[in-house]
This record gives C-alpha cells, sequence and structure tokens, in this order.
C-alpha cells in the first residue's frame, strides 16, 4: 500500500499552490490547526488567498501568521474577535470578510464535501446574515439557504494516523478536521504519531484514509 | 460582593438537575463556579466537550493543550465526559439538546431580541457560535451588567443588528430578574440594593412588575 507520508522537503512539488487559491483551515482558536502546514504556506510566495476557517486565532497562532503576513485576501469566518490583526486589516478594506454564523459554516462545508446544494437553517433569521439570501418556509418555519462551500486545499491536524492517512484526533482538538477533511480537492494531515497500516483499531478510526492525500510528521 | 459575582452566583440557581448547558465567556462562565453541589450539570463547550470540567491549574493537574475551552482555555474533562467534532457539536446546539445557554449582551429588547455581536464602525468580534446557541437551545438566558458606562441596555428595541430574534427568556443583572414572554418582559426579583424607580431609571424597556415579586438571593 502506498504511503502518503512526506517529508517537509517534498512538499513544495507534491502540493500545488497559487495566488488567489482557497484553502480551507482546520482549528478552533489554533487549537487543532496544523503550524507546519502553515510555515510551509508562509515559506511559498502564495498570496491573495482565500480562507475558510472558524476564526482567526490569536496574534502569532495559527491563521493568525498568514494574515499578519498579508497572505488573505478573502476570508470566510465566523469570529476575528480574537485578532486586532483582522480588525484592522477588515477596517482598512485590505481583507475581505464573510461572516458565516459558526453552525453554518460547518455545514456549509459538510454539503460541499457530500454532494448536496446547500443547507436550510433558522439561524441568522432577522439579522444580518440573511440580506441577500433565499429563504425559504418548510412546515411553516421560515429558514435561510445557505450554500455549499469547498476548496483547492484543505489543511489538517490530527494526533495519530497510520501511513494510508486513517486518522485519530485528540480531545477538542478535533473540531473542524473531520468535516474539512471532505472538502478540500487536496487534503494533507499534519500527524503527531505515525504508524504502519493495520496498527490502528479500525473502529476508532474518526477520519477514514481515503479522504486523506497526505501526512507529514510534527516537527520532522 | 462583586457586581460581576453577584450576577454569575443567581445564574447558577437557575440550572436544574440533568441540564445540559453552555455558557459564554465572562459572567456565563463564572456562573459555573457557583453550581449547587447537589445537582449534576453538564457544560457542553461548542469546540466539541460535553462534561467539561474545571481550569487543570486550579485542580493541580497537568495543562493539556488539546483540551480547551471556547476562549482556548486549558480544562479538563469530567468523568462520563466525551469529545466530538465541532459539526456534532452545533447538531445538538441547533436539535435543542441543549436545556439552557447563558450569553452576555450588548443589548436586549422587551421582546427578547438579542444584540451581542457587532457594533458597526467600531467593534467587529463576530458571531462565533452565538446565532446558532440563542436559536437553538431550548432557553437563553442574559446575564450582564445592567447598563454600559450608565447608558440602558435593555431597550424597548435593539438598535444594533441582532444575534437572534425573540429568543431571551430571561435577563439577569445586579438590580434584578426580568421573564420575557410573548406577554412582554415582567420583573420577578428585585436586589434588596435597589427600587422599582431605580430599575426603571437605568431601562429603556417597559416592563411589569410582577405581583409575586421576590427579593434576589444568591
Amino acid at each position: 500500500m502506498l504511503s502518503k507520508l512526506v517529508n517537509k522537503e517534498d512538499l513544495p512539488n507534491k502540493i500545488k499552490l497559487w495566488d488567489g487559491m482557497t484553502i480551507l483551515v482546520a482549528g478552533f482558536l489554533g487549537n487543532g490547526t496544523p503550524e507546519r502546514l502553515i510555515d510551509f504556506l508562509l515559506e511559498s510566495e502564495v498570496k491573495n488567498l482565500k480562507i475558510i476557517v472558524n476564526d482567526t486565532s490569536y496574534p502569532g497562532k495559527g491563521v493568525a501568521r498568514l494574515i499578519e503576513a498579508h497572505r488573505v485576501k478573502n476570508l470566510v469566518t465566523t469570529h476575528i474577535g480574537t485578532n486586532p490583526e483582522t480588525q484592522k486589516q477588515f477596517n482598512n478594506q485590505e481583507l475581505n470578510i464573510e461572516f458565516s454564523p459558526q453552525g453554518t459554516l460547518l455545514e456549509r462545508i459538510r454539503a460541499g464535501g457530500s454532494g448536496l446544494g446547500g443547507i436550510l437553517t433558522p439561524v441568522g433569521i432577522g439579522t444580518p446574515v440573511e440580506e441577500g439570501k433565499q429563504k425559504i418556509i418548510v412546515n411553516e418555519k421560515e429558514y435561510i439557504l445557505e450554500l455549499p462551500l469547498t476548496g483547492d486545499l484543505s489543511i489538517l491536524k490530527a494526533r495519530k494516523a497510520d501511513r494510508f492517512g486513517n486518522l485519530l484526533y485528540y480531545g477538542t482538538s478535533c473540531n473542524f478536521n473531520p468535516v474539512m477533511s471532505l472538502s478540500g480537492k487536496t487534503v494533507i494531515a499534519q500527524v503527531d504519531e505515525i504508524v504502519e497500516v493495520g496498527e490502528l483499531d479500525p473502529n476508532l478510526i474518526a477520519t477514514p484514509g481515503i479522504l486523506v492525500d497526505y501526512i507529514i510528521q510534527t516537527g520532522k | 460582593m462583586d457586581i460581576r459575582e453577584f450576577i454569575a452566583r443567581r445564574v447558577a440557581k437557575e440550572f436544574k438537575d440533568g441540564d445540559v448547558i453552555n455558557v459564554g465567556i465572562g459572567i456565563p462562565l463564572m456562573s459555573t463556579r457557583f453550581i449547587s453541589p447537589d445537582i449534576t450539570v453538564h457544560v457542553h463547550s461548542e469546540n466539541g466537550i460535553i462534561r467539561m470540567g474545571e481550569s487543570p491549574e486550579l485542580l493541580g493537574l497537568p495543562i493539556d493543550p488539546d483540551i480547551t475551552d471556547a476562549g482556548g482555555n486549558p480544562k479538563t474533562i469530567l468523568p462520563g465526559g466525551s469529545f466530538f467534532d465541532s459539526l456534532l457539536s452545533f447538531a445538538l446546539i441547533r436539535g435543542g439538546h441543549l436545556d439552557t445557554t447563558v450569553l452576555g449582551a450588548l443589548q436586549v429588547d422587551e421582546e427578547g431580541n438579542l444584540a451581542n455581536w457587532i457594533i458597526p464602525g467600531k467593534l467587529v468580534p463576530g458571531i462565533g457560535g452565538a446565532m446558532d446557541l440563542a436559536v437553538g437551545s431550548n432557553r437563553v438566558i442574559v446575564a450582564m451588567e445592567h447598563t454600559a458606562k450608565g447608558n440602558p441596555k435593555i431597550l424597548k428595541q435593539c438598535t444594533l443588528p441582532l444575534t437572534a430574534r425573540k429568543k431571551v427568556n430571561l435577563i439577569i443583572t445586579e438590580m434584578g430578574v426580568f421573564e420575557i414572554t410573548s406577554e412582554g418582559m415582567t420583573l420577578t426579583e428585585i436586589s434588596s440594593e435597589v427600587t422599582v424607580k431605580d430599575i426603571q431609571e437605568c431601562t429603556e424597556a417597559n416592563f411589569s412588575v410582577s405581583p409575586n415579586l421576590k427579593i434576589m438571593e444568591v
């Protein structure tokens, strides 16, 4: 079975990056975000990125580092309150932001990766979130039609993997990782520990390896 | 007693044995420290944990950077708890599996409308999980200081962009407790340190006073 493990040095040959591409970044306030893969993006020249991420983390952590380096042009996110630099670039109109409620963002990513044309949610009715969106009444209740999201690349963080790319997560660092494994054309995970195929209990695998194209080991 | 602790202690009395709750940062989170030891309350955090425990520092335990609350602070998990991904976490929230959510507010009004995510042109923290929590939870409690620098936060109608429409059931401040129903807003409890007139003076919203008005106890 082909090993999906790549070295840091191989990354530029394996993962194609281009200006304006869309990247899904897993994590919640940086927890569960693959910092080594953020390094990889920063070491490249890539810019004007569209990033889909729950939040822009704290200064110096996770996606915040891409924003501080002015690599991001468009952001789909739920929250920027923990990052003054994001707010600054947003107020300067250097950065475009589409705010999505968190549950809606998750379901849009799931829809994008699972063949659905959108989702209906009551969240956002009566708020600025509904502006410009189609509303649909089902059983006398009003819902917003929210459209699917996909990306060119998903970058994930997992605790443990086998060489086939089966992933196990740990604690609250799981968060957006499983759903984002569905919705990137290319999916790469940074993993703390890598074992041989067959060593992981198939009952406990959270993300099946068929969804994962590459894995890289933390710190190596 | 500190005003914020007073509010947090009163919030804690709203929780019932077996409740699944979610608490926002600030006073709502503080309320979990004052839950009666006679009841079991399951704390959910939207980043993917149920039965979240205290911070490891308080318990003298080592910090695990992969177990955090929704503010990114280290936490612990209690026996019987579980971790899950964000999709399931928000299915729990929207699907009516949370008994009570406690949130802070920038503004709340007499119809139960809530505004707590943006001040256009000034502050753009964002939505996070607040809209899902306000819409999906079976009961929504706003816990906050009664005014902001002397200006009313409990209004006839919110002027800031809304987080959710007609979803707030209860408001708890240092001055009193208000219930909101389709009939309007009712003062049900009052702090021993203020009068109804004091409350009226720093509340823009119209409210009635319950015939069974009680002194607020914490």
